[in-house]
């Protein structure tokens, strides 16, 4: 099993993998409670990034609703937690499950009418909207008044309902991040994986040869939807509280895209190296900009319409394919193949 | 010879325009049949009718004894039957051996074993050597081998092959025509559209001649040149 998820991967990459795990799983050791709670924010992008990239990096299909997923997801475990005392672990399932039940109905909607390109983006804006405007009118979940998780003694981690210090929220959100990373790994060195590229290459040539692109692209945004939601999850427990105003408002969308778009579309490394980018540059801006006591309101944004149209002008595949060349990291090619070997 | 691609009568109208007009003919199994007639004379949307990407107005099409018309292209490849693009359609982003795995990976799910399949294919269209380039950096007479590279990946028993020798310089036609035909030996049936009379006489077995939708002759390709309306029709007075 690992040897076939391992067979194309340089060595060296993994090594360099390898130290950057390392470094992530030592940093809470190192860092401060600010740094960790910036770590935090990007390995949740990372995380988001990662399961967005599926359906339109993999599949080649545009989603600007993400945020209706993670919203599912967040609402769903932590009334699950209030109602019930149903802990998150459990309700993580339920809410992967509500998750995919959204993703396939919008991509039914969608692939089976012949909705694509721009016109799937505004379908997957349109349900997030939806989500937004029903979730401030739903009394089960208090409605626009917010959702409050109860706070417990920060003293103590607790694993089991996800109650505790900074440390094991990035630990757990690591662990995640880590999961999706091999999980996707997988899928693109599976049949679906390359089933998946046929189609967002040319769907008419997939077509042609025996793909039925309906189907893969269903399994598309199920896979992505359903990854989606444990985001929400931990965004539930760590936030403690959730408006539908900010949790499906189309910035949250944006925001998942952003770090995939920097590092590299459909690239395993990219939503990654973007988050860490993305996120981190425009916290470094905010402290310096705070500390030389300047307080620019908005000036996040702003950073991150800088840093795309930067990335869409000089590097319109991302950061990660010439990184990745400039460091060798490409696919090892199959010695068995080599003449002679 | 058993029959493995029937055509019964089949019309295909765009908006008043005939394009295909009550066409039958068979395709023998084993097999090399040509389709050749003037631009305009519906060879591509004959192509795209048997490919499942048109559902003929009237007439029906069988192969292997069973009806495909109406069904998807992606059920038609499944039932065994591969086609190329007159206007080429490779996967850009990826790499050669990875355009052909896509192929492969219909009948092999395991991706090792595809690889392999996908690797046989390239060595014999002579693309093993590029099989790591980007599909988008070949030249043109590369992207058409790895076309007939891909739908020979899904294992077909028929072979659609639509112009794939147009702007081909002539020792890069005769290396293909050696390859078809020796792919015909192996058992594969191949029906092709082409321009290249060349190409034409020297490989296939039966030609059928469509002239503004309707077919004006058939046979074999000796006699086919001599009638006087295909001569008048697509080939020009002066080739007499």
């Amino acid at each position: 099993m690992m040897a076939l998820l391992l067979h194309d991967v340089p060595r060296h990459a993994l090594v360099l993998l390898g130290l950057f795990l390392a470094g992530l799983i030592a940093a809470p050791l190192l860092a401060n409670d600010y740094l960790l709670t910036v770590l935090i924010v990007i390995l949740y992008f990372a995380y988001t990034g990662i399961a967005w990239n599926v359906l339109m990096g993999f599949a080649g299909q545009l989603s600007l609703g993400h945020a209706l997923y993670v919203g599912l997801g967040a609402y769903t475990t932590a009334a699950l937690y209030v109602h019930f005392g149903i802990g998150p672990w459990i309700g993580m399932p339920v809410a992967i499950l509500i998750s995919v039940a959204s993703g396939v109905v919008i991509g039914f909607l969608a692939f089976r009418f012949g909705v694509a390109g721009v016109y799937f983006a505004i379908l997957t804006i349109a349900f997030a909207e939806f989500a937004r405007i029903g979730f401030d009118h739903f009394s089960w979940v208090q409605g626009s008044s917010g959702l409050f998780l109860p706070v417990a003694n920060r003293a103590t981690n607790d694993l089991i309902n996800l109650r505790g210090k900074p440390a094991m929220f990035y630990y757990v959100i690591l662990a995640l991040t880590v999961v999706a990373f091999v999980f996707c790994h997988m899928l693109l060195r599976s049949r679906v994986g390359y089933f998946w590229q046929a189609i967002r290459e040319d769907e008419v040539a997939a077509r042609s040869l025996g793909i039925n692109t309906f189907r893969y692209k269903m399994i598309a945004i199920a896979i992505s939807s359903g990854m989606t939601a444990p985001a929400g999850v931990f965004y539930a427990f760590y936030y403690n509280n959730l408006f539908p105003e900010q949790t499906f408002f189309i910035l949250r969308s944006i925001e998942i895209i952003l770090g995939p778009i920097i590092g590299g579309i459909g690239t395993l490394f990219g939503p990654v190296i973007g988050a860490f980018l993305i996120t981190g540059l425009a916290e470094l801006l905010e402290e310096f900009l705070r500390i030389s006591g300047l307080d620019i309101p908005g000036v996040k944004r702003v950073f991150y319409g800088v840093c795309l149209l930067v990335v869409v002008m000089i590097l319109p595949h991302g950061i990660w394919p010439p990184l990745a060349r400039l460091l060798r990291l490409g696919k090892r090619k199959d010695k068995q193949d080599e003449p002679g070997a | 010879m058993t029959t493995l691609l029937e055509v019964a009568g089949v019309s295909r109208n765009f908006s008043g325009l005939r394009a295909v007009a009550d066409v039958s003919f068979r395709v023998p199994e084993g097999s090399i049949f040509a389709v050749i007639g003037p631009n305009g004379a519906g060879k591509t949307t004959l192509f795209n009718l048997i490919a499942g990407m048109l559902a003929p107005n009237s007439g029906s099409i069988a192969f292997q004894g069973g009806r495909i018309d109406g069904l998807t292209p992606d059920e038609v490849c499944r039932r065994g039957i591969g086609r190329t693009f007159q206007i080429v359609r490779p996967f850009p982003a990826l790499s050669v051996e990875d355009n052909v795995m896509v192929g492969a990976l219909l009948r092999h799910a395991d991706p090792r074993q595809a690889m392999r399949r996908a690797h046989e294919v390239l060595r014999r269209l002579d693309l093993f050597d590029k099989r790591l380039q980007e599909a988008g950096s070949l030249t043109l007479p590369d992207r058409k081998r790895l076309e007939v590279a891909r739908a020979l990946a899904t294992e077909p028993k028929l072979l659609l092959l639509d112009e794939v020798m147009a702007g081909l310089r002539p020792t890069e036609i005769d290396r293909i025509v050696d390859i078809l035909k020796q792919l015909n030996r192996e058992g594969l049936t191949i029906l092709l559209i082409e321009h290249v009379m060349r190409a034409v006489m020297s490989i296939a077995t039966r030609v059928l001649v469509l002239h503004h939708g309707a077919a004006i002759a058939e046979g074999p390709p000796a006699d086919v040149v001599r009638e006087p309306a295909v001569v008048q029709s697509y080939l020009g007075a002066e080739a007499l």
